[in-house]
């Protein structure tokens, strides 16, 4: 099977500091991804390399085997590439439907769509289908942003993503403003995401959330991708010691095996 | 055990008031919407009551003719307020305006009174909408706040008012151009206060249903998610300036026809009263909230107010004290309803 999205070789440096050194990354149809790594290992630009917020200095990136260059953030999602960002992206004051289909409003049909009016009845619809295949419980798509809680605007942010990232949706932290309750609820619906076959990868910094929905745990050390493991034949020690750099040695037999 | 008892402390009163809080936060915003109504209907059954005559017919027409004056210019304010900007230039260009299709019309009324008033009101058109597409430039392309430019903007305006009129009025306007400003509109409508209406249901539906005024609304609320979102944000506050500046041109021209007379005092305070209505309508000046509909309310009552003070033959300097105090007001309960939300 071919990967939606490789990064191969990714090397970024602000002025003199390195902040990713070397990263090679895949990711297959319909997986969850957990990106793991202690601070400063280079997630959050890793991440803002793949949603052409910042460009690489080295490296390539290809999306179904085709190399492709995200001069901005929007070119990044017309190729499908969908990201949440850690601070919600969301206009508080607008509602939920509107939040979901913001810079991608359906117009009316004829004169008056040629006149830029709106469709809202088909995007509510949309969103309320959205919403029920997701199965995220907002009580309306016409609720105001700023009255829901912290976890149903991630899942506002994550909804959004999910509608319109084909090829990937990338998370960064979702969880990390949310209490147990609210998280166990984001990681329900990275699953549901998971499920319509739109793969996640996802920045994490707990571990049991990663273990939870990944299919495959990825470590970043220091700028370096350290360790490419299956979630289900590594455990929560192994996994402590590739971040913490405890475990390095098998790095190089990894590397050799992956290539031999 | 400090510790937990700490904390299921603060979850207790926490939790307590949460219920009440909710309740009085709803009670707020349904009153957030209303009370402005309710107070212009006070205000109306005071005037009425002090003097009778403050609800004939003949009061009817004066003040909703008076209103236009301050609906027109509010309602561009009320687009630009939403973006969580604002246009202090608007009385002055209002102003400039009428001066420019002023001298047009009577430098042009030898060549026929009817092309030289379509000539002049386009003039004024183009004054209005250069001066507004030169905030909007300036603003998004300087990164210098609204309030700066506007203001400077409002000079500018200013000056050149009084430089082309040379700081008197400009008299022999074509005479059709009265029989025009004076006419009754479907038997209720001065034709100021219907081509008002008229903007004002435009402005309604076009700030409700279409993707512009989506976008209005999404660059107040939240301008970086706006970005994000891929929605042109520079080029949709420069169209929202623009628009604050033809409607300013547009009242400076409905002024024209109801003087026969090009002021260049005219639209000096204006836009302290637009934004006044703006914000007791309910707009918020940190963007994002807002409607056409407070707006009318809003210059409702500040129109009532002052046509009322002048019936109760209060001395006028009054009115811009009251204003001053309503302005503060509404202010005051915008800030208090966007700690709440
Ligand atoms: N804009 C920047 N300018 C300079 N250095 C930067 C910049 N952004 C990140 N860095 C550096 O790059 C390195 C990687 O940072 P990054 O934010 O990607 O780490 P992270 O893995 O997301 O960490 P965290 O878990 O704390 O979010 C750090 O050393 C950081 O100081
Ligand atoms: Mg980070």
């Amino acid at each position: 099977m071919e990967p939606v999205l490789q990064a191969k070789g990714i090397q970024k440096y602000y002025g003199s500091v390195c902040a990713i050194e070397h990263i090679d990354f895949e990711i297959y149809p319909g997986e969850v991804v957990a990106l793991l790594g202690d601070n400063g290992a280079g997630k959050s630009t890793f991440i803002k390399i793949l949603s052409g917020v910042v460009k690489q200095n080295h490296g390539q990136i290809l999306i179904d085997g085709k190399p492709v260059q995200f001069a901005s953030p929007m070119e990044a999602r017309r190729f499908g590439v969908e990201t949440v960002y850690q601070d919600l992206a969301l206009a508080p004051d607008l509602d939920v439907t509107a939040n979901i289909f913001l810079g991608r409003e359906i117009l009316r049909g004829g004169l008056l769509g040629r006149l830029g009016f709106l469709d809202k009845r088909e995007m509510r619809g949309q969103v309320a289908g959205r919403l029920d295949q997701l199965k995220v419980s907002i009580k309306s798509v016409a609720q105001i942003v700023s009255e829901l809680s912290g976890g149903q605007r991630q899942a506002v942010s994550i909804v959004r993503a999910a509608s319109w990232g084909r090829k990937l949706v990338i998370m960064d932290e979702p969880t990390a403003a949310l209490g147990v309750e609210e998280s166990a609820k984001v990681l329900d619906l990275i699953k549901q995401v998971k499920a319509r076959g739109i793969p996640v990868l996802l920045v994490t910094h707990t571990l049991p959330y990663a273990f939870d929905v990944a299919d495959r745990i990825v470590v970043l050390r220091l700028g370096r991708s350290v360790a490419d493991l299956r979630a289900d034949a590594t455990d929560t020690n192994e996994v402590v010691q590739w971040i913490t750099g405890s475990k390095t040695v098998d790095r190089i037999a990894e590397l050799q095996g992956h290539r031999g | 055990m400090d510790n937990i008892d700490g904390r299921v402390q603060t979850e207790d009163s926490q939790n307590v008031p949460a219920a009440p809080r909710a309740k009085s936060r709803a009670w707020l915003k349904r009153l957030g919407d209303f009370w402005t109504l309710g107070i212009l209907v006070i205000i109306l059954a005071v005037f009425g009551i002090l003097q009778p005559s403050f609800l004939s017919v003949s009061n009817w027409f004066n003040t909703t003719t008076y209103m236009t004056e301050t609906l027109l210019l509010a309602i561009g304010e009320t687009y630009v307020i939403i973006t969580a900007g604002i246009d202090l230039s608007v009385g002055a260009v209002e102003g400039l305006a009428g001066i420019v299709a002023a001298l047009v019309m009577v430098a042009l009324e030898p060549h026929g009174a009817t092309f030289a008033m379509i000539a002049g009101t386009l003039a004024g058109m183009l004054t209005g909408v250069l001066f507004g597409l030169l905030n909007g430039l300036v603003i998004t392309a300087m990164k210098v706040t609204p309030f700066i430019v506007t203001l400077g903007t409002m000079g500018i305006a200013t000056g050149l008012t009084f430089i082309l009129s040379g700081g008197t009025d400009v008299v022999n306007l074509p005479n059709q151009l009265s029989n025009i400003g004076n006419a009754t509109v479907l038997g209720v409508f001065s034709f100021p206060t219907f081509v008002t209406v008229l903007c004002l249901i435009a402005a309604g539906i076009i700030l409700y249903q279409t993707r512009f005024g989506r976008y209005v609304y999404a660059i107040g609320s939240n301008a970086e998610a706006a970005r994000r979102a891929g929605i042109p944000v520079n080029r949709n506050l420069i169209k929202v300036y623009t628009l604050s500046g033809a409607i300013a041109a547009l009242s400076g021209i409905l002024l024209l026809t109801r003087f026969a007379t090009g002021s260049p005092l005219t639209g000096t305070n204006d836009e302290l009263n637009a934004i006044a209505a703006v914000v007791i309508g309910g707009t918020s000046l940190f963007g994002g909230r807002g409607t056409i509909v407070g707006t009318l309310i809003g210059a409702a009552i500040i129109s009532v107010l002052i046509t009322g003070l002048v019936i109760l033959s209060v001395q006028p300097y009054w009115q811009t004290v009251a204003i001053g105090v309503i302005i503060i007001l509404a202010v005051w309960i915008d800030q208090f309803r966007h700690r709440m939300a």
